[in-house]
């Protein structure tokens, strides 16, 4: 009875992350829109565009071989998994324990290594651009990532993401400085990664500013919808990851009953709504940045997170 | 055990004059090669079998054989224990692997009996290297192994540069001799006990211990390939064979791990509390050169022997963690970072082996490793592609696959590591971690460009284009190799059990036994702390991706259509407008090759109404050999022509020469206390 | 609850040391100066808590004097000089953003170490807080070490003071009297290099440091 309870909970995280990601994304959208004082597309517009992508058929370039193909489906599956481990409503989910945050942050690296390959299969040099540009963001967003995580599994005890979001809700975390740290430095990694204003534009279509759009420019039909939904779920992981790590309160515990599920849900759909907003809100506020800023800009996350590891190391205290 | 292992060693030794005699008939090339490669193959598979035996059976039996061979004193002492066995089984693997590609491969050799001969010498060295029981018996194998596969570096002696990296690879390879010979000089002591168990027991002083181990590091180091002994790695394991790059790199390097291994935890015991620091600060150095060193480069086979050497800084890192949980005494960390190090010495062998051949594959197909004359291979070679594209995802620490588990193994270790009382190692550690996760991600890139620009997009010369798929025999080791490389990602709890006896062995300590936790998963603290689950992972993106497929196909389109590429609507037809190799990797040189390698782009543009082409040129110095190497060779010219006037002296000046050297000797021994 | 004070305590001195990063980081004079109103500001905070946690009231008008002076007076006077000297553009840096970023890094870590050790057996609360004060101090000096222009040399010396009054403050031993010397003092001090850097840019037309240079009198 429990066995079947988990599976159905585990069953429902995994459709949540599916089914909430393009809403999040027509938020941010339609967000954007009103603070441009634009009327903007309609709130469920991003399902419609899957609906319709799917239904279409496919044009392959005529040199593009079976990598490209598999890519897609590969991707999106790398980015499903990841989703539904990482905490939304409910810590401790029946497989939560078979990747910790580590093995999360590789699998989206994997996602983005397919992707990269998928940039350079046609031979255009839109494709190489944003291959190039993406493994450049990576080698500085990636190692970022990983000093948050050792930041906080130091102060956490622990990598697993349950763990770590049980001991960030318990009164034993206090505010620490290198948390501060790690905060600022994750909010950056997030944004680099999810390919946002001021690292790239998620809807240019001038190759002077594409990174993430470069390298999918060749593909269409389905392969373009489940490109564009794992995009909204790497999305929706992000603010999860905030949420779960940074502003844990209301998620339920593993031995929940009905309300507390229900009011990890709310809590949950609350939180993504208010990242949103504050997401929107700073892509409205700041220009995108030149490419070769970048670098400086990442290494700054970079930066902050070596502070913080190197301060737990330091100090039990800080 | 070790009478077994011997034998099979006498059969390859035995092999090499053999090669000499079948490749010198007339049109017995080909049936050389085959026989040559074919015994050898049966013999390594013997010694592997033999060394798992040994492994998983017999791993608190330690057998020993002494042979009246070498210094009448002393014999020739062989033994296999824990260590041993894993050095020997990843040695052969190694070798089975190299011995079945190049079936195939070396039908394409043009002068087989360049290389038949030294090849079964090579790989008898390195399992009498693995299996030396004294310092005599090593240290003639470690040379007997530089020198074979030095042959084997200079069988394609029409190159100039093959030659040149031959002479290269000598001299670092002497050097790497003269510090063992220093090391185990030390180690013995004035009484002269060559033997390891006598070492064991002996306890050096402290001033003593650190200079051996200073030596030691040097030495090994220098055959492993650390940041800065390793120029001559990228210049010869390219030169070699394919086959023989793949040993070189994917074993010799880790023969070269043992010999630090033997040396630093089994035969000089506690390790003092600054070693730790040396190591996981010139580990993670290495790392991180190593990787960028390799984005910069055009020749795939540079490519992957920069590569070894990233690797090879991981693994230091590793065991610069186990030294640091030692000496203080922590076992069961310092296991869980000796496991990880010993777990991606083995990973790596079956990778970096499955890309070199993957590499030797694509210069028999086209005829060139320069990947700026290559692309589209998918499509002429599509096996070659499948399994080259699981080498580098595997090498790019990207799970499912077994990179991920040993790199996910090191940063469990490192963030154990706050517990360490001393302060050097509370800045070096998490700076160690960050380079370690640089270079990671920079390996990913490498890789990326790596195939990429070699196997996709469209072919850049008809080179490429006239490509032709691999023969059977290496396909089958390249395929062998990558299902490896998955089962590892996917129950890496065996091996670490497997492991267990020889981590048992260094530290005396092991990490939890893997075999019963649930769902296959592996826990290498403690259930709370950490797990991870390659199975559950890999079964979760094959199901998930089928039915999203099959879901997709079913219910909504599964029509396609071919057509021109779309480029944003500019029609392309030049193979020269897809990116190459250099301008992938454009932006990582101007982001770290500004200041590392002093990289600059210099642009002539011609003047308007002239024909001339415009020419981009890519600047690029190798620092460490401009300031540490080029000095060291002007300076021994220079001392070398100065001395140069000793030919031109009288007879009368010899003889005074030989005269007052007489005198000093005397003075010197009238002093002596 | 005095694990939360002592949290927050933490919290404030460590926003200082990620504010002098941002210091470093920028290369645009009118964003300078208003990082440099932020980390007064945040300077005035963090003393008043310690005057909360200590239960010193005296150190509430060391904070209002470093949010009067600092963060508010000293900001618009440096503006007005900047807009009058017509020197709003960028810094030039004598040391590239990357290798300054690292070099801080290294100096925090450096100052944890010194601190750390030194003080082993004071109250916990203070010795942090000294090690914090002592990154600050020195990334104060590393950004008037790497820069050219005059005008964010003095931002350098000014947030280095900052640090140097979280030292006292967390120290439990400021008494008002010096403050209000000390804040006296610095005030007259920018005043006078205010009127030197005019005197200058009337003279020279440039207050770069490195072009100064070739104006001294001694030849090498």
């Amino acid at each position: 009875m429990a066995v079947i309870r988990d599976f159905a909970l585990q069953g429902a995280q995994m459709l949540l992350v599916l089914l909430l990601s393009p809403l999040l994304t027509g938020f941010v959208r339609k967000l954007k829109a009103r603070l441009l004082r634009r009327q903007g597309p309609p709130l469920l517009q991003p399902y419609r565009d899957l609906i319709r992508l799917m239904r279409k058929e496919v044009v392959l370039a005529d040199n593009a071989s079976w990598l490209f193909r598999v890519i897609p489906y590969f991707v999106f599956a790398a980015t499903w998994i990841a989703a539904s481990l990482v905490p939304t409503f409910r810590s401790g989910l029946l497989f939560s324990w078979s990747a910790d945050l580590i093995a999360i942050i590789a699998v989206l690296a994997s996602a983005r290594f397919a992707l990269a390959l998928a940039g350079l299969d046609v031979g255009t040099s839109f494709g190489g651009i944003g291959s190039s540009r993406e493994v450049m963001i990576a080698s500085l967003a990636e190692p970022a990532m990983l000093m948050i995580v050792f930041a906080v599994a130091l102060i956490a005890g622990s990598t697993q993401l349950s763990t770590m979001a049980a001991f960030m809700n318990s009164p034993e975390v206090g505010l620490r400085v290198s948390l501060g740290l790690a905060l600022i430095a994750l909010v950056i990694v997030a944004i680099a990664e999810n390919a946002r204003i001021p690292v790239d534009n998620p809807a240019t279509h001038l190759e002077l500013t594409m990174v993430h759009e470069a390298m999918v420019l060749e593909y269409s039909g389905r392969h373009l919808a489940l490109i564009e939904l794992s995009a909204a779920l790497k999305l929706l992981l992000y603010i999860s990851l905030i949420a779960c790590l940074f502003a844990p309160w209301g998620l339920s515990s593993p031995a929940a009953g009905p309300w507390e599920l229900t009011v990890g849900a709310v809590a949950y759909v609350a939180k993504l709504a208010a990242g949103g907003a504050l997401l929107a809100v700073f892509e409205t506020v700041i220009a995108k940045m030149r490419v070769f800023r970048l670098p400086g800009f990442i290494g700054a996350a970079l930066m902050l997170a070596l502070l913080a590891t190197l301060l737990r190391f330091v100090s039990g205290s800080f | 055990m070790v009478a077994y292992a011997l034998c099979a060693v006498a059969a390859l030794l035995a092999l090499s004059p053999i090669a000499v005699a079948a490749s010198a008939a007339p049109r017995g090339a080909r049936a050389a090669t085959s026989l040559v490669y074919g015994a050898c193959l049966i013999i390594t598979l013997i010694l592997g079998a033999i060394a798992l035996f040994a492994l998983y059976r017999d791993s608190a039996t330690i057998s020993v054989v002494t042979l009246p061979l070498g210094l009448p004193w002393l014999g020739a002492h062989f033994r296999i224990d824990a260590l041993a066995a894993f050095f020997l089984v990843v040695v052969n693997l190694g070798g089975a692997a190299a011995s079945l590609f190049a079936l195939g491969y070396g039908r394409h050799e043009h002068s087989p009996q360049r290389v038949l001969p030294f090849y079964p010498a090579y790989l008898a060295a390195m399992n009498l290297v693995v299996m030396a029981d004294d310092a005599f018996s090593f240290l003639v194998s470690w040379e007997f192994m530089s020198l074979t596969s030095w042959a084997l570096v200079i069988a394609n002696h029409e190159l100039r540069e093959n030659m040149r990296a031959g002479f290269v690879y000598l001299m670092m390879a002497s050097f790497g001799t003269l510090m063992l010979l220093l090391a185990f000089g030390l180690l013995a002591g004035p009484g002269g006990n060559y033997t390891f168990d006598a070492i064991r027991t002996s306890q050096p002083a402290a001033i003593v211990a650190a200079l051996t181990f200073t030596l030691a590091l040097a030495g090994a180091g220098s055959k492993a390939g650390l940041v800065p002994l390793h120029a001559w790695l990228p210049l010869a394991h390219p030169a070699a064979p394919s086959h023989v790059s793949a040993l070189m790199s994917g074993v010799m390097t880790k023969v070269a791990v043992y010999g630090f291994l033997r040396i630093v935890f089994d035969l000089l015991g506690t390790p003092a509390w600054w070693w730790s620091i040396v190591v996981l600060a010139l580990g993670g150095i290495t790392a991180v050169m190593g990787v960028l060193y390799a984005l910069m480069q055009r020749d795939l086979k540079r490519v992957l022997a920069y590569s070894t050497i990233e690797n090879i800084g991981i693994i230091f890192v590793a065991l610069g963690l186990a030294l640091a949980f030692q000496s203080e005494g922590l076992a069961a960390a310092a296991a869980l970072s000796l496991t990880a190090g010993l777990f991606h010495v083995f990973n790596h062998s079956l990778f970096k082996s499955l890309l070199f051949f993957g590499a030797g594959s694509v210069l028999n197909a086209t005829g060139t490793r320069d990947m700026e004359h290559l692309g589209g291979l998918i499509h002429r070679m599509p096996r070659t592609a499948v399994v080259f594209l699981a080498g580098s995802v595997a090498i790019s620490a990207l799970p499912p696959l077994n990179g991920f588990v040993s790199e996910w193994l090191i940063f469990q270790a490192i963030l154990l590591s706050p517990q360490l009382p001393s302060w050097g190692l509370k800045l070096t550690v998490p700076a160690v971690g960050a380079l370690l996760a640089l270079s990671a991600a920079l390996a990913a890139a490498c890789f990326v460009r790596a195939f990429g620009i070699t196997f996709l997009g469209r072919p850049r010369t008809p080179a490429a284009s006239g490509a032709q798929e691999t023969d059977g025999h290496s396909l089958a080791a390249m395929v062998l190799l990558a299902t490896l490389c998955l089962i590892a990602g996917i129950l890496p709890g065996l091996f670490i059990d497997a492991l267990a006896p020889v981590v048992q062995l260094l530290v005396r300590g092991r990490m939890p036994v893997q075999t019963g936790v649930e769902w296959l998963s592996i826990v290498p603290i403690a259930e709370s702390r950490s797990s991870y689950n390659g199975l559950l992972l890999f079964s979760f993106m094959i199901v998930s991706g089928a039915t999203t497929a099959f879901a997709i196909h079913r219910l909504a389109s599964d029509k396609l259509r071919r057509g021109p590429a779309w480029g944003c609507g500019y029609p392309d037809a030049s193979v020269a407008m897809q990116y190459t190799a250099d301008s992938f990797a454009q932006p990582i040189r101007r982001v770290f090759g500004t200041t590392l390698f002093r990289a600059r782009e210099i642009g002539e543009m011609p003047r308007p109404g002239s024909t001339a082409p415009a020419r981009l040129t890519v600047q690029l110095r190798d620092l460490i050999w401009d300031y540490g190497y080029a000095p060291i060779a002007i300076g021994v010219d220079v001392v070398a022509d100065r001395l140069n006037y000793l030919q031109f002296l009288t007879i009368r000046s010899y003889l005074s020469l030989v005269f007052a050297a007489l005198v000093l000797l005397l003075l010197v021994l009238a002093i002596w206390p | 609850m005095p694990a939360l004070v002592f949290d927050i305590a933490h919290l404030l001195a460590g926003s200082l040391v990620v504010m002098s990063f941002v210091q470093l980081y920028q290369d645009r004079l009118s964003a300078l100066i208003n990082v440099f109103a932020v980390h007064a500001l945040v300077l005035a905070l963090s003393v008043a808590w310690q005057a909360f946690a200590q239960g010193a009231p005296h150190l509430y008008i060391t904070a209002a004097i470093a949010l009067v002076f600092k963060a508010i007076i000293i900001p618009v006077a440096l503006r007005r000089i900047m807009v009058r000297l017509g020197i709003h553009r960028e810094i030039e840096v004598v040391v590239g953003v990357g290798p300054a970023m690292l070099l801080g890094i290294g100096l925090v870590a450096l100052a944890m170490v010194v601190m750390l050790r030194v003080t082993a057996e004071a109250d916990p609360l203070a010795r942090e807080d000294l090690a914090f004060a002592l990154s600050v101090v020195l990334l104060g000096l590393l950004m008037m070490v790497t820069r050219r222009n005059a005008v964010s040399q003095v931002i350098g010396f000014m947030s280095l003071e900052n640090g140097l009054v979280l030292a006292a403050t967390g120290a439990k031993g400021m008494p008002l009297v010096v403050e209000i010397s000390v804040a006296f003092s610095v005030l007259i001090a920018f005043i006078v290099i205010g009127i030197f850097l005019f005197r200058i840019r009337e003279r020279f037309d440039t207050v770069d440091m490195q072009a100064l240079d070739k104006f001294r009198g001694e030849r090498r």
